[in-house]
Parts: C-alpha cells; structure tokens; sequence
C-alpha cells in the first residue's frame, strides 16, 4: 500500500516535472521569438534612418551642381544664389525688433526677467510640462543673447571637475521634453554645484525641440561656466527643414517664426563644437578620424560652419565633392587655404570644414582603419586602432560621443576608450530604446544612468511593445518600399522567366536588397511583407498590396508621382530654401528652372512637360505661384488598414 | 539517392542564408560574431526549441576552445545547419503545451494562481530567474482575478506569432 501510494506520488510528480519543463521550454523560445522581432524592427529603423541622412548628404552635391548652373540660367535672378553663398546679412536692429514685439497682458505663459535666474529655469520648466509655449518676444531675446554669449566662447571649452562636483553628460535628446525632464528629475537641474554638457541634436524629430533649445539656452545664460552646449549635426538650418524643427516653429510661431529661425541659424554656428574634461576626456557629437587635429579644431573659425549641405566654394570651380573621393586610410593633408593671398575668404577651407565635419558624423566600428561613412553619406568609421592614435596624440584617456541610437541607452568600445551616451528614449517607438546618461568626476570610473520614458503607469507586457515597435517599423518599411514599387516590378519580371508572378523567396530577397540597398534580413521579414504559398512561392505583386500613393491628379502617370513621392524630402528641402522667406509659395518659374536641374543631377526619367501639367493642375489660383507645401502633401501614402479604420468609423 | 542528396544541398544552401540573416541582426560590430549571451534567441529564432541543457551543450559546440565571449558565424554556421536538417528541436504542438498547464492546474479549475505558477516555474524544472518570471506573469496575468487563464493565454500568444 505505502509502495503503491508513493510510486503513485512519484508518478504524479514526474509528469508535474515533464510538464513545468514543457511550459518553461515553450515560454523561453516565445520570449527568443519576440527578442528577435524586436532586433529586426530596430534593425529596420536604424538602416532607414541612415540611407535618410545618406540622402540628406547628396543634396549637398546637388547644391554645388545648382549653384554651378542656376547662375549660369538665371543672371537676373541670383536670390537663390545670394541665398546659398552670401552669409546672412548681420541682424544688428534685432535688439529694436524685440522691443517692437509686445507682450500681451492676456499672455498667460511664462514670463522671463532679465538677467536670467534660476528662478527663469524652474518656470519655463515648469510651464513646458504644461505644454505652454513662450512668448515670441522672449524666444527672440534669449536667442539674441545666447547668441552674443557664444560668441565668446572658444571652439572647444576645457572643464575642469572634481569629486563634490561631478559633470553630466547628456547625449541626443532630438526635441523630447519628457527625457529631458526626466533626466532633471533624476538627477537635478542645473547650477554652479550641477554642471552639464549636452553633446548637441537637441532639436528634430520630436515635437518639443524649441521648448528644449529655450530651456537649455536659459540655463546657459544663468550658468554660462556649468551649462556646456556642442554642436550636433542637427544644429544646422539645413537639417532642420527636412527633420521638422523648421515646421515645429512655423507652426508654433506663426507670426515671428521667421525671425527666429534667422537668428536660429546664425546662433548654431557660434556653438562650441567639443568639450575636455581634466584635460582626459574629449566630448564631442560624432567622432573622428584619422586626421582629426585637435590644434587645427581650436583654431578655426566656428562661425564659418555653415551647414553640412553648403560646402566651401572653390574658386576653380570644382566642387567639394572630391572629399568623398577620400580612399580607405588615405590622410587628407590639404594645406590650410587653397590660395594663401585669397582675399579672406567667408567659407572655411576644404581641410578645415573636413575636420568639423568629421567630428559632427563620424561613428565608431570595430573595423580598423579609417572608411567614408557610407551609410550617412558624411564623415567616417574609425576604428580602435585611429581611437587610440588620436587620443594618445593629444594625451587624452576617453572620447564621449552621441549620434547613434543605442538600445541600453549607452554602450562602450574600443577597448573602452569610446563611450557612446544617447538620452532620447523610445527613440524610434514606443519601447525602441532606454536613455542613459553619464556622471563624471576626476579619478573615479564614469557612472551610467538609464531611463525610459513610459506613457502607462507600468510597463506594457514585452510582446505588446514588440508588436507596436515591428507595426511602425513594417509601415515605415512598406512607404519605402512603394517608392520604389516600379524599378522592383522590373527587377522582379527579369527574375520571373516564366511569367507566373511568382518567384523563390530568395529572388525576391535578392530583388528588394540590390533596389532599396537597405541591409535587411528580408527572408525573416518576408513573412511581413508578401504572400507566399505552401511551395515556398513568392507572390511578388503582393509586395504592394497594403499601401499605395494617393493620386493628387488623375491623368498623371503613376511613375511621376511614384518618383515625386521618393524624392519628396529632397524636394521639401530644396523648394524652402529657395522660398528664403518662408512664405510657402515659390512661382512656377523658379519651381520649372529647380525642377530641370534636379531631374538632371538625379537622372530621373520623367520629362519636364509632366512635371508641368502637374505644377499646373495644382496651381489653384491660377496666380503664377506653388503653395509646395500643399504640393508635396498631395504625396502621400494611404496604408490599407488605416483607410479600413477611417471607414468604420465614419461608416 | 543521388536526388535526394540534391535536395539536401538545396535545403542546406537555403538555410545557409537564413542562418545568415538571423546572425546578422546579433551582429552588432559587424565583424561575424555574437555575443555568446545572445546564442539562444537566435537558435530559437530560427524555430527551434531546445532545452536549457540542450541549449548549453550547443554552445560549447560553438565556442571556441578557450571562451572568449563571442561565437564565430564560421563556427555556429555548420553546427545549426545540421540541427535544421535533422529537424532537432521541434517546437512543441498547442495542444500538448495546454495539457501541460492543465497537469499543473491539478484542481481543475481552468486557471491558474499566480503563487501557484510561481512556484512552479521558479523552484522546479529548469527553473526562471526572477526577471522571466516577472515578464511571464505581465503578460499572462488577469490583473483582476490575479490568476492565469491559460487557455486564453497561449491563444493569445499563438495568434501573435502568426
């Protein structure tokens, strides 16, 4: 009996164990599953993010090319010309135009006193969680005054720290106030006893980037010796009209907008580009490279740094487009000027906008050597062994860095000498990514902190956060896709011999990697993106089921608007710069004469007289000018389940 | 014979590249390693589902003599091709997991307590660490009776990998 009981019991408990091991097994590979999903979405954002910034990149090229040739087409119209090579004509009554804005009494925002205080800080801070905008009158100023106290500072601010005073270091915080906030929250605001270094992209992509730009600013003037700012690639007028700063203030400051992203572009270029802390650890936004000159970076002249988009001109008429020509460990050592008895000159020389740029987008690999950074189109890899050279050259121990998203917040290499510290959390989507940022103090170990910030109270479950991070990146994938929906039917068809509209899951991988050149696992991905039967078939159409571009006109091709909808940002940037006031509309002459040169430097295959009818039919008022903002609208990407939604609900 | 040798090649050159693909995205130096840390997920990314030990004796087929932390794809290449081929590591059928669950729920009430499923998966088997156990219980928890109704949970679950 006592036998047969407890070989009973050790039965039962067998199978209890049998079946626990199942459940454990089962839920371990799930949970793998989901981890995978979540790498494959980041990798999906991360690749479309830098072939974007690639594109960005191109456009300075264009630039040269347009310069090149608009002043040879239109002599009697050189705004445009005026408008890329002169410097901005200095905004000397900007003090009087303030005084001229008045603030209403029913402004019920918060309200600056000069001199700044402390007090100035916690209130915009405050007002900002409330989501209140300030008041154009004082953005202006203390964007006039921020700008007159840069000026007085050096290309590169030596700080110094000690164990009661510990420096922070914050990297990319792209317009989020709640990281910004939460980072204040966690470890204090800033002041003489709590100094900071933001590594720069303050601004861009998120909604918040003047409200961050005026808290930063304001704490600056208020501790100008503990506030430290670098310049990111993002501090440049030229990125902000294609990351949407440039729309956030025409949109929040309908009035004065204008005016402030004049004094916005002159003031990026008076930002520090780097900061040494104990004379040990460089901090700067991107990284370096193999002829990074520390010596060369302190000596030049800041303000001269344009935008990444605006090369220096070259008085023979080359462009600067052969400092992408740089090969694999080449140094460039191009001599300081290009004619030494130049008159002088208002661009930096080649060399010197080489090392800024350098540092504003290089990014580190573990691959040795020096490399074009080919993805971003601007600056290099470097690896360990350039990291170890450079520091050593200039008895330094540790680079801080920003610039890439990481998942943890932060991330180390190079045998430790290189820190990246990014602090915009969810980066790319909700559950993305952490934020992180660094505590320093002489002698002691760098220190990491990491946030995220969370709209719910707790945590979502992790496959509710995967499925929203892969339905955002899918989408975002499917747009670039349809962009390019007729060169892959045609890569497609040479594969497809048979003319079945299928093909091997392979072919297709082969297809959509050589056409959209985004380094992606497409055979895990597939399963997202096409229909493929039992056999492993790939019904290659189904590519383009979900999504399709809204036609704005019926009788235009589809290629048309398929290329117009793929180059839409290059265009977006393109139509505000010549449009130098911002009004929105530029007239068909200008938007014909900028068409031909783009469609030539691009070699699009449309022909002028489409592009035409098209500019015509969406000239509503038949007034001669092009509102190009309701223009590129017109271009946009209806998704399948988004149009089954707004028919439920007004159905 | 000579056909069905073929095939394998066929097959063998497909998984090659999925293989592939699903390292890469661990890659994160781009220099054809991993993270020894990160081993798992891709092995059961791929579809299978071994065992912790099954998961362990896997590894040291892949790492190197003297562990460096990292795996090598010229190593792990090989290794995982063989275990899709022989189609190791099946993952396990909806219905035998549910009878799984309802071995555990010996009162036959159709759920589970949450303190009963801790104890089940923190202290037998091939036990969850404390971060698993809290990420299981977010998922599979009904915050209102505290308790997991599995039935509606590896539904739930299944619906989402599809």
């Amino acid at each position: 009996m006592g036998c047969s009981s407890s070989s009973s019991k050790d039965k039962r408990s067998e199978t209890m164990l049998k079946a626990t091991l199942i459940i454990q097994n089962w839920y371990r590979g799930n949970r793998a599953r989901l981890k995978a999903r979540q790498q494959y979405a980041l990798a999906i954002f991360r690749s479309i993010e830098y072939a974007d910034e690639q594109g960005q990149m191109q456009l300075s090229s264009f630039f040269s090319f347009m310069l090149e040739n608009y002043a040879h087409v239109h002599q009697d119209d050189p705004k445009l010309v005026n408008r890329l090579v002169k410097i901005q004509h200095d905004i000397k009554n900007s003090r009087d135009l303030v005084d001229l804005i008045v603030v209403p009494d029913s402004y019920d925002g918060p309200r600056l006193q000069f001199p700044l205080t402390f007090t100035d800080i916690v209130s915009l801070v405050e007002a900002f969680k409330q989501q209140q905008i300030l008041h154009a009158h004082y953005v202006l100023e203390v964007l006039i005054e921020t700008k007159r106290v840069l000026m007085q500072m050096p290309n590169i601010t030596h700080v110094k720290t000690s164990p009661s005073k510990e420096i922070t270091i914050c990297g990319d915080l792209h317009g989020k106030l709640d990281d910004l906030c939460l980072i204040f929250y966690k470890n204090g605001l800033p002041s003489e006893n709590n100094p900071y270094v933001f590594n720069g992209d303050f601004v861009d992509r998120g909604k918040n980037s003047i409200e961050i730009l005026m808290i930063l600013f304001v704490s600056f003037l208020v501790f100008p010796e503990d506030l430290h700012l670098n310049r990111g690639n993002h501090e440049d007028f030229m990125m902000n009209l294609r990351y949407g700063f440039t729309k956030e203030i025409l949109h929040k400051y309908k009035l004065h907008g204008k005016r402030i992203l004049q004094i916005l572009e002159e003031l990026y270029t008076w930002l520090p580009i780097g900061t040494i802390i104990d004379d040990e650890v460089l901090v700067i936004h991107g990284g370096i490279s193999e002829s990074t000159d520390l010596n060369l970076l302190h000596r030049l002249e800041r303000n001269k740094m344009r935008s990444v988009l605006i090369p220096p001109m070259k008085d023979s008429g080359e462009y600067a487009t052969d400092l992408k020509q740089n090969k694999v460990g080449e140094t460039v050592t191009a001599p300081g000027r290009i004619k030494p008895n130049e008159s002088p000159s208002e661009d930096l020389s080649v060399c010197e906008w080489k090392q800024v740029i350098d540092i504003l987008w290089s990014d580190p690999r573990s691959k040795k050597g020096c490399y074009p950074n080919t993805c971003r189109g601007g600056g290099c890899y470097f690896g360990p062994d350039v990291t170890a050279r450079i520091l050593s050259r200039h008895q330094l121990k540790m680079l801080i860095r920003s610039h890439e998203c990481k998942p943890e917040g932060y991330e180390i290499c190079h045998d430790g000498k290189v820190v990246t510290v990014f602090s915009a959390s969810n980066y790319y989507e909700e559950g993305s990514n952490r934020g992180a940022y660094i505590k320093l103090s002489s002698g002691m170990n760098p220190q990491f902190f990491q946030y995220q910030v969370t709209k719910a109270t707790c945590l979502k479950p992790f496959y509710k956060r995967v499925n929203t991070l892969e339905m955002s990146a899918i989408k975002i994938l499917k747009e670039r896709i349809i962009a390019r929906k007729s060169d892959l039917i045609c890569a497609f068809q040479l594969e497809d011999k048979k003319n079945s509209g299928q093909i091997s899951v392979s072919q297709w991988a082969f297809c959509m990697e050589s056409i959209l050149r985004l380094n992606l696992p497409w055979r895990s991905l597939s399963l997202h993106l096409v229909d493929i039967d039992r056999d492993g078939k790939v019904d290659y159409m189904s590519s383009f089921h979900d999504i399709h571009i809204e036609k704005p006109v019926k009788e235009v091709h589809s290629a048309l608007i398929e290329t117009l909808y793929r180059y839409r940002s290059d265009l977006e940037t393109v139509f505000n710069i010549i449009d130098s006031d911002h009004s929105g509309l530029i007239s068909m002459e200008e938007f014909r004469a900028m068409w031909k040169l783009f469609r030539s430097h691009y070699s699009v295959p449309i022909e002028d007289s489409q592009v035409d009818y098209l500019a015509n039919a969406m000239d509503v008022n038949k007034d001669g000018s092009i509102d190009f903002n309701e223009f590129l609208k017109a271009f946009h990407v209806v998704h399948r389940y988004e149009k089954l939604k707004k028919d439920v609900n007004f159905g | 014979m000579a056909e069905e040798k073929e095939r394998e090649e066929l097959a063998a050159a497909e998984f090659h590249k999925k293989i592939k693909e699903a390292f890469e995205v661990f890659d994160h130096e781009s220099n054809n390693t991993v993270d020894v840390r990160e081993i798992g997920t891709i092995i059961r990314s791929l579809g299978c589902c071994p065992s912790e030990g099954e998961l362990h004796d896997l590894i040291a087929e892949v790492e190197e003599e003297e562990p460096t932390g990292y795996i090598r794809f010229e190593k792990f290449l090989p290794v995982m091709t063989q275990v899709l081929l022989e189609r190791k590591y099946r993952p396990i059928p909806e219905d035998v997991l549910l009878r799984a669950f309802e071995v555990l729920d010996s009162a036959k009430h159709g759920f589970l307590t949450k303190e009963e499923l801790i104890k089940y998966m923190t202290e037998e088997g091939e036990p969850f660490s404390q971060e698993e156990m809290e990420e299981m219980l977010s998922a599979a928890i009904d915050p209102e009776s505290n308790s997991i109704h599995y039935k509606d949970y590896i539904t739930m679950m299944a619906i989402d990998e599809n």
